[in-house]
């Protein structure tokens, strides 16, 4: 029974969590809290029933008020969409119960509505992955976007600056993406994803039609942050506070990912993307330079927020190589990084959320061995998904980019190959820099005793603590996991074409 | 290329507006002609849905005995229309946003030019 509604009842349940919240905060202060932990586990719930079903059989669609789909609007839960759903759920859910300190401590008094604004995003990004219907997505694309902008404007004083920026380019690749739907619409006379994809081949030739997916492309490279349009990402990350970061980062681009994979995957026909259009070239070479150079980036910033942000523009890069590769090497390779990487890049920013609130600074220069003593796990939870995020095995970051590199030497794509080796040295670079000054790098003695005994044990609050460590052994499940996740969630998702 | 220029003036229009709107939001130092330029880039792409589905001498789609169900090109695709409804509310919230992070900003800072501000965040 729940099954058959879980497309519709994912992303409802965020947005009437978003209105709750507020009601019940007005009530009781701390209440709010546990209204979005409790909203965001009764989706993942929904989201893994959905999933269950999707595995079992297949494809369910919801019609909204009974509207047969080419007309009316239409919910899908593919297993594609079902995978990127339970993740979205997933890492919400853990966000939000790390948050309930975390926000205390860094944004005091804007509890409530940061609660609600997360539950909104939510719900704007869990609409995108169901919906579909290229004009809902507009839709829930600007809903989601729209509460990411508060949430990055809710955060130290220049996130206000920063959040109008993101508020400007996010516009922007929105009317690209309302203007190529246009296009679209107005060749196919059809919002409806399936139906567009039969239509295609008929009209695939026009020049509106090659503008359209240009501008479509354009618009969600935008709002994922390919890397000559990523330069809202770092400040926006970086002043924003830790719990939102957290929520935005893993899911925001990804989600916007999965739009630029459904896209080109399901709804354009495939022989023509692959022969005549250059698309997937321009997006892989595009993604090839943001990985070196989201790397070279992160090398050079001080802060560990800041470092995280660039590292996420070449993680992007990561994907968008999947993307282009259009193999089911390839595939599989985009979709198990997007996966890890939600994972570890939220972990990450966990960690720094935790030395936030102990050390007051995520600073990199000001980090001494004294933390290896005051936080062990904390640190020990770094080191695991910094090892993750260099890709050493038996970590899950190793598996994304060792399927991704297979597709690139399958394909003899030499220059992806390249850029996934000397990313992966840059990665070494900037995650072992702060490892050392974890580990190794002594603190200064200025007539203060700093021997080992007077390092308070000063780790951070089991309700922030127990989330990353959490994520931090997760990295390890889907690390030996990886085979039983590519064989039974990824390969039934593979479109047939491929 | 007259009779081009006749048959596609409204797009013809539209891009130049699109143009400048894009200009004014990359360009400009002030953020309130960003946010300026941010509104004329939706309002054109709103008036591109309701151009496109504009019919010279076409009606509503309502089934009107006079014109009887033989010939299509009297009635309009309604769908544009009321879709855009939605995007313009979108276009408005944005708008909304924009000029509360606007006030935040200034409130903040003092100021709304772009080369003052990044002076003062320093």
């Amino acid at each position: 029974m729940i099954s058959s509604q879980a497309p519709v009842l994912i992303p409802i349940t965020f947005l009437f969590a978003a209105m709750l919240v507020p009601l019940v905060g007005s009530v009781h202060r701390a209440a709010a809290h546990l209204t979005a932990v409790l909203g965001s586990a009764l989706a993942l719930y929904f989201s893994v029933i959905g999933m269950q079903a999707t595995l079992a059989q297949g494809r369910i669609s919801y019609h909204i008020a009974g509207w047969m789909p080419p007309i009316g609007i239409e919910f899908v839960l593919d297993p594609l969409s079902a995978f990127v759903c339970t993740l979205l759920c997933g890492v919400t859910f853990i966000v939000m119960v790390f948050g309930k300190r975390s926000v205390e401590y860094e944004i005091p008094q804007k509890e409530i509505a940061f609660y609600s604004l997360s539950m909104l995003l939510l719900g704007g990004l869990a609409g995108m992955v169901m919906t579909g219907d290229l004009f809902n997505l507009y839709v829930f694309l600007e809903i989601g976007a729209l509460a990411g902008y508060a949430l990055v404007a809710i955060g130290d004083k220049r996130a206000v600056v920063s959040a109008f920026r993101y508020l400007v380019m996010g516009t922007v690749g929105a009317t690209f993406y309302l203007l190529g739907v246009a296009l679209i619409f107005i060749s196919t006379g059809t919002l409806n994803m399936a139906d567009i994809a039969e239509l295609m081949p008929l009209v695939q030739d026009s020049p509106a039609v090659i503008v359209g997916l240009v501008l479509i492309v354009l618009g969600t490279a935008l709002k994922m942050a390919l890397f000559p349009m990523h330069a809202w990402l770092p400040d926006a990350y970086t002043h924003a506070s830790t719990t939102a970061t957290a929520l935005i980062a893993p899911i925001g681009t990804k989600v916007s990912a999965y739009v630029l994979l459904r896209v080109l995957f399901f709804v354009v026909d495939p022989d023509y993307l692959r022969n005549e259009l250059d698309i997937l070239a321009i997006i892989g070479y595009l993604g090839a330079i943001g990985i070196i150079w989201g790397s070279i980036m992160a090398i050079c910033q001080s802060e560990l927020k800041r470092m995280l942000a660039y590292s996420s523009v070449a993680q992007v890069g990561y994907i968008a190589v999947g993307i282009a590769l259009a193999s089911p090497l390839g595939f599989i390779g985009a979709i198990l990084h997007a996966l890890n990487h939600a994972v570890m890049k939220c972990c990450l920013f966990l960690v720094s959320g935790n030395m936030r609130l102990r050390l007051g600074h995520s600073s990199i220069p000001q980090m001494t061995n004294g933390l290896r003593k005051s936080m062990p796990w904390t640190s020990a939870a770094f080191t695991l998904a910094a090892i993750s995020m260099i890709g050493l095995p038996p970590t899950a970051g190793f598996f994304g980019k060792w399927y991704l590199a297979l597709g690139a030497i399958e394909q003899s794509h030499w220059i992806f190959l390249t850029a996934l080796l000397i990313s992966t040295i840059l990665n070494v670079a900037y995650f072992f820099r702060v490892m050392e000054r974890m580990y190794l790098k002594p603190q200064e003695t200025g007539g203060v005793d700093y021997s080992e005994q007077t390092i308070a044990r000063n780790e951070a609050p089991a309700s922030m603590l127990i989330p990353t460590l959490f994520l931090a052994i997760s990295l390890l499940v889907l690390g030996f996991a990886n085979a039983w996740i590519v064989t039974n969630l990824i390969v039934p998702m593979i479109p047939g074409w491929l | 290329m007259i009779e081009f220029i006749q048959g596609y003036y409204a797009y013809i229009f539209l891009a130049a507006t699109f143009t400048i709107g894009l200009y004014g939001m990359m360009m400009k130092q002030n953020l309130m002609k960003k946010v300026l330029g941010m509104s004329v880039v939706a309002a054109c792409t709103i008036l591109f849905w309701i151009v496109s589905a504009y019919k010279e001498g076409a009606g509503v789609t309502v089934l009107d005995p006079r014109y009887g169900v033989e010939n299509p090109e009297l009635y309009l695709n309604p769908l544009p229309h009321t879709l855009m409804l939605t995007a313009i509310v979108v276009a408005v919230v944005t708008l909304g946003v924009a000029l509360a992070l606007l006030i935040g900003i200034y409130r903040e800072f003092k100021t709304l030019d772009e080369p003052t501000l990044l002076e003062r965040m320093k």
